[in-house]
C-alpha cells in the first residue's frame, strides 16, 4: 500500500511543486546573470538582493485582467497554454534525480518511476508540447502570433530530427532506452558518454537551445520582428503559463543533457579512485549541479549571442546539423560493431 | 477486472473522439480531436503492456504527422460557406459500397476470433530469446519480418524521393 500509493504520490507532488519553485526561481536568476552581464544590478527592490522578486512577479501575473479576444477561437485559446505546460511537467516522471537511497529505514529510489522506454517518452511528451505553441498562434486570430507560431513549430520540427538523432548515438552506447539504465551504463563503462559521444554532446546541446526557443534562436519571440511572439493576444496567468512552460523545457534540456551526456547523479571521473572523497557530496547533489551548470550556460549564452536570421537557422539545422548527426550515428555504430 | 474496466474507457474514449473527428465543423478542432484520439489509442497499448508501440504511436502519430495535417489545415482556409461543400464529383455510391465492405470485413473478423478462441500458447511460445518490450519488437522485426520491415522502409524511401521531386521540379 504504502510502496504502490503514497511513495509514488508523494515523489509527484515534490517533484512538481520544486519544479515550480525552481522554474520561478530560473526566472530571477536568468534576470539577475543578464543584469550582471550588462553592469546592471537587476531586481533589487522585493526582499534582500531581490530574492522575493518570482512571488511579487507570480501575485501581479494572477491580479491581471485575463482578456480573450473577441474573434479569438475561445475552446483552443483557453486550451493551448494547457496542451504547451503539461508536456513540460509530465517529462519529469522518468528523470533520475539520484539513485536508491535509504530513507527513514526505507529504500526510497530518486525518480517517480523507471520505464523501459524512458528516452523515447521523453521525445514524444515533447513533441505533443508543440501543438501549444501552433493552437495559441492560431487560436488568437492575429498576424503576429500566427507568424510566430509558424516559425516555432517549424523550428521546432526542424531541430528534433537532429536532437533525436544524437539521442539514438546515446541509446546505441548504452544499450538501453531506461534512463536510469543510461546512467548505470555510464557507470559501469566507467566515463561520462559526453566524452565518448562529443559530437553528439554539442549537436544536443545547440538543438536543446532551438527547441526551448532560446537565444540565440528565439525568432519566435523576436520582438522587432514580431511584437511578442506567440503569446502576443495572451495576458495574465494564461500569459505565465507559457513562460513557465519556456522555462520548465529549459530544465528539462539539462536534466536530460546531464542524464544522457555527464553521468547524471555520478561524481565527476566514477572510475579514479583518488576521487573517492567526493562521495561525501550526495548523488543527488552532483546532478543538480551539473544541471544548475546547463542552465547556467543557457543564460549565459542569452547574454551574449545575437540572434540568428531565419534562413540562417534552418540551414544550420537542415544542412549542417542533421548531416552531423547522422554522420555521427553512423560512426557510432561502425565503433560498435567493431568492438563488439 | 480493473484492466477490463480500463479497457472499456479507453475504447470508449476512442470512439467518442473518432466520432466528434469526423461530425466536427471546425476542422483544426477535428485534427485536435484526432490528436486526442491518438493519444487514447496510445494508453490502449500501454494497457496490452506495448510501452514502445505507445511511445511511437504518440511520437509518429500524435506527435509528428498530425502537426503537417494541422499545418495544411490552418495554411488552407476551409472556413467556406456550407453550399460550397456540394460537390457534384461526389461519388455516394462507391463511398457508401467502400463503407460496406469495410463493414463485412470487421464482422468477418468478429465471427472468426469468437469461433476460434486465442492460440495464446502458440503466441508465448514465439517468443525471442530476449527481455524488454523494445529489445522484443526490434528481435522480432530483424528476424521474423525482416522482408515486410526491408519493404516498408523501400517505401518509404521512395515516397520521399517522389516528395522531394514534386516539391522541387527544377533540380
Amino acid at each position: 500500500m504504502i510502496d504502490t500509493f503514497v511513495i509514488p504520490l508523494l515523489k509527484i507532488v515534490i517533484v512538481l511543486n520544486a519544479t515550480l519553485v525552481a522554474v520561478t526561481y530560473m526566472v530571477l536568476l536568468e534576470r539577475k546573470v543578464i543584469a550582471w552581464a550588462q553592469s546592471r544590478l537587476g531586481p533589487m527592490r522585493v526582499g534582500p538582493y531581490g530574492v522575493l522578486q518570482p512571488i511579487a512577479d507570480a501575485v501581479k501575473l494572477m491580479i491581471k485582467e485575463d482578456i480573450t479576444p473577441v474573434r479569438a477561437d475561445k475552446w483552443v485559446f483557453t486550451a493551448a497554454p494547457i496542451i504547451s505546460m503539461v508536456p513540460a511537467l509530465i517529462v519529469y516522471a522518468v528523470i533520475p534525480f539520484g539513485p536508491e537511497v535509504n530513507l527513514f529505514g526505507r529504500q526510497v529510489s530518486l525518480y517517480v518511476t523507471d520505464v523501459n522506454v524512458g528516452l523515447l517518452y521523453i521525445v514524444s511528451v515533447a513533441s505533443v508540447g508543440v501543438y501549444g505553441i501552433i493552437l495559441a498562434g492560431y487560436a488568437s486570430n492575429s498576424k503576429y502570433p500566427l507568424l510566430a507560431s509558424l516559425r516555432a513549430s517549424a523550428q521546432l520540427i526542424s531541430y528534433e530530427v537532429a536532437v533525436t538523432l544524437t539521442l539514438v548515438s546515446v541509446i546505441l552506447m548504452a544499450g538501453t532506452l531506461s534512463m536510469v539504465g543510461i546512467v548505470r551504463a555510464q557507470e559501469s563503462g566507467h566515463v561520462w558518454f559526453a566524452f565518448v559521444q562529443p559530437v553528439a554532446f554539442v549537436i544536443f546541446f545547440i538543438g536543446g537551445l532551438a527547441e526551448t526557443n532560446r537565444a540565440p534562436f528565439d525568432l519566435p519571440e523576436a520582438e522587432q520582428e514580431l511584437t511578442g511572439g506567440f503569446h502576443t493576444e495572451y495576458s495574465g496567468m494564461r500569459f505565465a503559463l507559457f513562460f513557465l512552460a519556456e522555462y520548465a523545457n529549459m530544465i528539462v534540456v539539462s536534466s536530460v543533457a546531464t542524464t544522457l551526456f555527464l553521468g547524471g547523479w555520478l561524481r565527476p571521473f566514477p572510475n579514479v579512485a583518488a576521487l573517492a572523497f567526493l562521495d561525501f557530496v550526495p548523488a543527488w547533489m552532483w546532478f543538480l549541479v551539473k544541471s544548475f551548470v546547463f542552465l547556467y550556460i543557457f543564460i549565459w549564452v542569452r547574454a551574449t549571442l545575437p540572434r540568428y536570421r531565419y534562413d540562417q537557422l534552418m540551414r544550420l539545422g537542415w544542412k549542417f546539423l542533421i548531416p552531423l548527426a547522422i554522420a555521427n550515428l553512423v560512426v557510432t555504430g561502425i565503433v560498435k560493431v567493431l568492438l563488439l | 477486472m480493473g484492466e477490463a474496466i480500463a479497457f472499456y474507457v479507453i475504447a470508449a474514449f476512442i470512439l467518442g473522439f473518432a466520432v466528434l473527428v469526423v461530425s466536427t465543423k471546425d476542422t483544426v478542432h477535428s485534427v485536435l480531436f484526432l490528436v486526442l484520439d491518438f493519444l487514447f489509442v496510445a494508453a490502449l497499448y500501454v494497457l496490452l503492456q506495448a510501452p514502445f508501440l505507445a511511445a511511437i504511436q504518440i511520437l509518429v502519430y500524435a506527435g509528428g504527422i498530425v502537426v503537417l495535417y494541422l499545418f495544411v489545415v490552418m495554411l488552407v482556409n476551409l472556413k467556406r460557406p456550407p453550399e460550397a461543400h456540394q460537390d457534384p464529383h461526389r461519388r455516394t455510391k462507391l463511398g457508401l459500397g467502400l463503407a460496406a465492405a469495410v463493414l463485412l470485413e470487421l464482422g468477418a473478423i468478429l465471427v472468426y476470433t469468437s469461433t476460434r478462441p486465442a492460440t495464446a500458447a502458440a503466441a508465448t511460445a514465439a517468443l525471442p530469446p530476449v527481455t524488454g518490450n523494445t529489445e522484443q519488437v526490434g528481435w522480432l522485426l530483424y528476424t521474423n519480418y525482416l522482408i515486410p520491415f526491408e519493404i516498408a522502409s523501400m517505401l518509404l524511401l521512395v515516397a520521399m524521393i517522389g516528395a522531394i521531386i514534386l516539391a522541387k521540379r527544377e533540380l
